[in-house]
């Protein structure tokens, strides 16, 4: 047998066993594991989204939370049954077209990822003539203008109330429907000519253009591309937390998805998965710190706020001793496995890489 | 609107703008040396304004006494950030400076809620600075006189220390050339704390005035101020003292004068700014000041 043939039978090995997990977790687990199996799902897809843009291309975007918001609005908009729309807008009615328009789940995730994708086509043209730090404060700047503007567009998005009790479809099946959509697409693209271009502009874009590529055009392409996932994470996101507002998508929403993908590795697929599953479960375990407890007879109160130190003093750590994450720019893949003999990993099913 | 409202709003601005451009000057001279956005320094503004306010409500120090101390402390704290975060990154990709930088800024926000606590505190401010004062038919209180004037008196000291001085010489020669720098005997290291110390110094009178201004002191406040004023530190000319304050100056009258003008848009004051910085890097990325910084192959 090749290696080929080997890959794929192994793949749909992989896959099977995850939709056997999955139905066990859906059958079996109290629903605080199931939200975190979620979420762990959903974080996935923004940490590869991510990755595209700063991991493969190069372009350091602190933009996130605004496609989130763009996706998450526009399908919590038309996943909404009329009447409840009808009810929920108090400020000022939601207008015309929308209050009627509804879709079914699949097609409101897209147009949430379409709509983010058109804003960042938008504003690609311009910011990304700028390279670097930058960008990084240029896209920064737009998300908070999106954040701004959905606070005050009452009419459209029910302003800083925000918008509650949205359907919530997004069960296991959606979320790591999406997430295996999501990763097949990358991987693809990745290992196609256009990922040899990205990751050309990414190692020295001056070389690049030399080379005759047209750099602008790929990255614009790129950062368009990823949007439009992160548009789809911020729409399952949405019907996953079922209430969404504006104070949701600030900076610090961006910053997790930037420390999963710093974690997990700048430029590994595999990275970004293994990194999203670390990530999530810390971040969940970390709420022991910020909750009462007593050891023994000693009462310790909740320290509010010590989740985040802990985990932004991480993230430091991480840059200052190990920059390249957990996989580097490595991949999970089956040669590598059994190249090392078949040790057992405990969550081989998510973080393999499916070529 | 009427003239003396109009003066009214011109004193609010040029006191937004001062406090701006205070915080600005940190960016600019961070960046011009290390090319690094000092994510942190909002924060420095923050830790300024609760050392003060702690000073004198646990300690009991008098005004002059907490405030030089706060200004100190802070200082030292930007210095202690440059040492334990960018430095052993000095080599690294800037993004990777970037990032720790970023990380830097929460873990001194989510420090400051665990240790000060997370919710607003109201700031006791001295009666002498609040009392309305009438000047015709305009309202003022001193301080809107106040914080200009200290704006003009700090500015004039860094500018003094940047171009008569020899660790000022020595700023500007790391701006120009590090390595060369380095060769010409200079202790490259002590003068880039020196620069965190300076800047971070600002960022603390900048906090502690902010504070007075609007008399409220909580974790977040250090993350929109720091991020307007680096935009105005953008809009400035990057790497340039006077532009930063120029910068600054002209953001606070554009936020002030655009919601007295259109009070209609005052929901979207947050954004005016990055609007701004987004506009600026289209038309002219180098800033109002700025000199022209050249990718080097």
């Amino acid at each position: 047998m090749n290696n080929r043939s080997r890959d794929l039978a192994l793949n749909s090995l992989a896959l099977a066993a995850l939709a056997a997990f999955l139905y066990w977790a859906h059958t079996s687990f109290d629903g605080y594991k199931i939200q975190i199996l979620n979420l762990i799902a959903v974080n996935a897809i923004l940490a590869l989204s991510l990755n595209l843009i700063y991991g493969f291309t190069g372009m350091f975007s602190l933009g996130h939370a605004g496609f989130m918001a763009l996706g998450a609005y526009t399908s919590a908009i038309l996943i909404l049954p009329s009447a409840q729309k009808q009810m929920m807008w108090i400020i000022e009615p939601l207008i015309w077209p929308l209050s009627v328009m509804n879709a079914p789940f699949f097609v409101a995730v897209l147009a949430g990822g379409l709509v983010a994708a058109f804003f960042a086509l938008l504003i690609a043209i311009p910011v990304l003539r700028l390279g670097g730090d930058y960008l990084g404060i240029a896209t920064l700047g737009f998300s908070e203008i999106i954040r701004v503007v959905l606070t005050n567009l009452n009419f459209i998005t029910n302003g800083a109330l925000g918008i509650k009790g949205i359907p919530s479809y997004a069960n296991l099946w959606w979320n790591y429907g999406w997430l295996l959509l999501t990763t097949f697409f990358i991987v693809r693209l990745i290992n196609s000519n256009f990922g040899n271009v990205l990751k050309a502009i990414r190692d020295d874009e001056i070389a690049a253009k030399n080379m005759g590529i047209n750099t602008f055009f790929y990255r614009v392409l790129s950062f368009t591309i990823g949007a439009f996932f992160a548009g789809v994470g911020g729409a399952l996101l949405g019907s996953l937390v079922t209430t969404i507002d504006p104070m949701m998508f600030r900076f610090v929403l961006t910053f997790n998805i930037l420390m999963i993908t710093v974690t997990g590795g700048l430029g590994s697929i595999s990275g970004s998965i293994i990194g999203s599953v670390v990530i999530t479960v810390l971040l969940e375990w970390l709420r022991i710190v910020e909750s009462p407890m007593t050891i023994g007879s000693f009462a310790i109160p909740g320290i509010p706020g010590m989740r985040m130190v802990i985990f932004s003093l991480a993230l430091i750590l991480i840059i200052l001793f190990r920059r390249e994450g957990i996989m580097g720019m490595r991949e999970l893949s089956w040669d590598m496995l059994f190249s090392r003999g078949s040790r057992a990993r405990n969550h081989d099913e998510e973080g393999e890489d499916r070529r | 609107m009427s003239g003396s409202l109009f003066v009214q709003h011109l004193f609010n601005a040029v006191t937004l703008g001062s406090l701006y451009g205070l915080i600005a000057i940190g960016y600019t001279m961070v960046y011009g040396i290390l090319r690094l956005i000092n994510f942190a320094h909002g924060e420095v503004f923050m830790l300024g304004a609760y050392f003060v306010f702690f000073g004198i409500s646990l300690f009991h120090l008098p005004w002059g006494v907490a405030v030089i101390g706060s200004i100190a402390v802070s200082s030292l704290c930007g210095i202690f950030v440059d040492r334990i975060a960018y430095k052993p990154l000095r080599s690294a990709p800037r993004i990777s400076a970037l990032i720790s930088a970023i990380g830097v800024s929460f873990l001194i926000q989510n420090l400051a809620i665990v240790i000060f606590g997370g919710i607003p505190r109201p700031v006791a401010r001295p009666d002498w600075l609040v009392q309305v004062m009438k000047v015709g038919e305009v309202r003022i209180i001193p301080l809107a006189i106040v914080v200009p004037l200290v704006t003009l008196a700090l500015v004039l000291g860094l500018l003094w220390i940047v171009y008569r001085t020899k660790p000022g010489l020595a700023m500007r020669a790391i701006s120009k050339d590090i390595e060369t720098t380095r060769l010409m005997g200079v202790s490259v290291n002590k003068i880039i704390a020196f620069t965190f110390g300076l800047g971070s110094a600002l960022a603390a009178a900048s906090g502690i005035m902010w504070a007075l201004r609007y008399p409220q002191i909580q974790p977040f406040m250090g993350l929109v101020p720091g991020l307007k004023a680096f935009i105005a530190a953008v809009f400035g000319g990057i790497g340039s003292i006077q532009g930063a304050v120029i910068g600054g100056m002209l953001l606070g009258l554009i936020e002030i004068m655009a919601v007295a003008f259109f009070p209609q848009l005052s929901g979207y004051r947050d954004a005016f700014a990055f609007v701004l910085l987004i506009i600026i890097l289209l038309l002219k990325p180098t800033g109002l000041m700025g000199e022209k910084l050249e990718d080097k192959i």
